[in-house]
């Protein structure tokens, strides 16, 4: 009698598994988290480290909510975080080399796994932005900036905001997809100043 | 007869292919689907794949006509489709690349190392395995249309998941899948991007893969393509047939589900 009923309770257990009715009997499963996932799918190589990576930032972390909401407290809060960090130039040298800005803004090199530990890194500009006219090869995730300094004019508040941009553009705009280059040092100070004479030498070719 | 005027097609796309590196443009890729008119390099790769399927292979020497691919024994019309899905002998959610080196490792004896440390040709060796099966799987769903229920808890928590990774930013560049693939009508430098919360796209997207690679000269299959984005994405390197590759071909599938597939397609 006693073990009929078992009998009866195991059957119903396992149909009710197979029709996967919402009960106590998920947590049989192994539930394994998004964290458990990463370390069993991705591994280092080349450049790219994985415990680092791993180690995601609260900026990072807060842009991978679902739907992170950027009038939050929380957004402006790591919105100044993200400002403190940025180091502005004491001598208010910002302006370098555009003809070497333009190819940092060519190349899409470095960081990657495929690449060499010491890959010159690109800025990769152009994947996102129309920058000189004769490049027809732009993406559109990003604004043009095709005529950037004409438009905008060269005051220093330009040429700081511009800097804020391209150091770290987390510090104006909570989860934007450009890259924080000099906040996570994916270009040195003097390649951000060739990028900015590109965008800001009023003899570069986007200005003219 | 049909495999050699494939082979001949082949060498047209092999020369054609050195041309095209070059031009990159989609006007080309129309151009060459007009010039093959309906047959599609993949073709080859398609009957080696059913070839692969039937033969005795493997320290076991077995076919793979015992391979459940989730609709019983040998079904392989109409598998694409439905998954990745939870299998109860394995009990979890596995992809097509997952399945088959599940069934290559228990049926044919094969070594679960030995087929993920080779899974996508390199140029001027031997074509992978696994890619022709992929391409033979796949084409036994061409013209079906994709059907991801997500009846199993199991299958609604890797959706879940893959969505999650979906939104993951990290790394040097603080990119995400979502960087590139949220936003209508984007681009990056010349290449349009799908966007995956657009169930049209997503449909088109999924739909026409695996796919011939003009560029490579083979075809590849969806974990390649995932591979190649996660590289761009400066993430770390994706382990071959891992549960988070499943995971995300998960949520993809099914932001794509309904939607007509057709694949292998032609790519760039
Ligand atoms: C992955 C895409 C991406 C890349 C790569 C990228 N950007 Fe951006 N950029 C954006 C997006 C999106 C915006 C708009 C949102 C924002 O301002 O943060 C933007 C905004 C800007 C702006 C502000 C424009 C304005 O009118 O206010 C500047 C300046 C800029 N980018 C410069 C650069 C430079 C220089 C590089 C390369 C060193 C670069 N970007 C690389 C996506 C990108
Ligand atoms: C830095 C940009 C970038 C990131 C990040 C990125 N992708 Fe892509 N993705 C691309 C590009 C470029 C293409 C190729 C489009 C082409 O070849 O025409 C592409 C193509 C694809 C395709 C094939 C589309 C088609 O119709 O052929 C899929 C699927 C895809 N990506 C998924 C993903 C997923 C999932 C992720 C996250 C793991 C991801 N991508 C991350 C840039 C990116």
């Amino acid at each position: 009698m006693f073990k009929g009923n078992l009998f009866i309770l195991t059957v119903l257990v396992g149909l009710s598994s197979w029709f996967n009715s919402p009960t106590v009997l998920a947590a049989e499963f192994n539930s394994p988290k998004l964290n458990d996932l990463l370390h069993g799918g991705l591994q280092s190589k080349g450049p790219v480290n994985f415990t680092k990576f791993f180690d995601q930032d609260s900026t990072q972390k807060f842009c991978s909510e679902l739907k992170p909401v950027v009038s939050s407290d929380e957004a402006k809060r790591l919105m100044s975080e993200n400002l403190k960090g940025i180091k502005f130039l004491e001598d208010g040298a910002y302006i370098g080399d555009w003809a070497r800005g333009e190819l940092i803004a060519q190349s899409g090199k470095g960081l990657r796994f495929n690449d060499s530990e010491n890959t010159k890194n690109g800025g990769n500009c152009y994947a996102c932005h129309q920058i000189q006219k004769e490049e027809l090869a732009h993406g559109t995730l990003g604004p043009s900036l095709y005529r950037y300094g004409e438009i905008r004019g060269y005051s220093d508040e330009v040429i700081r905001y511009t800097w804020t941009k391209i150091f770290n553009p987390q510090a104006l705009l909570i989860c934007s997809n450009m890259p924080r280059y000099g906040h996570n040092k994916i270009l040195s100070i003097s390649e951000m100043r060739d990028v900015m004479a590109l965008l800001l030498d009023p003899e570069s070719p986007v200005n003219q | 007869m049909l495999k050699w005027s494939v082979l001949i097609l082949i060498f047209g796309a092999f020369s054609f292919s050195q041309v095209f590196a070059d031009e990159d443009t989609t006007a080309g890729i129309q151009e060459y689907r007009d010039l093959l008119d309906d047959v599609n390099p993949a073709e080859l790769w398609v009957f080696s794949g059913e070839e692969l399927w039937y033969r005795k292979a493997g320290p076991k020497n077995a076919s793979l006509e015992t391979c459940d691919l989730g609709k019983g024994p040998g079904v392989t019309v109409g598998a694409y489709v439905e998954l990745p899905r939870f299998f109860f002998d394995a009990q979890k959610v596995m992809d097509l690349e997952q399945r088959l080196i599940y069934c290559r490792t228990l049926i044919q004896g094969f070594s679960r190392a030995d087929i993920i440390s080779y899974p996508f040709t390199k140029r001027g060796q031997e074509t992978s395995e696994i890619e022709m099966l992929v391409a033979y799987i796949a084409s036994e769903s061409r013209g079906l249309h994709m059907n991801i229920p997500l009846m199993r808890i199991e299958e609604k928590r890797v959706y879940e998941l893959g969505k999650q990774f979906f939104h993951f930013r990290a790394g040097s560049h603080d990119f995400g899948c979502i960087t590139c693939h949220s936003g209508d009508n984007q681009r990056i430098r010349l290449q349009e991007l799908p966007n995956f919360r657009n169930k049209d796209e997503a449909s088109k997207s999924y739909g026409s893969w695996p796919a011939y690679r003009v560029s490579a000269g083979e075809v590849r299959t969806m974990q390649h393509r995932l591979y190649d984005c996660l590289r761009q994405q400066r993430f770390p390197e994706p382990i071959y047939g891992s549960d988070l590759m499943t995971a995300l071909i998960m949520f993809l599938a099914k932001s794509a589900d309904g939607g007509l597939y057709e694949a292998p397609g032609i790519k760039r």
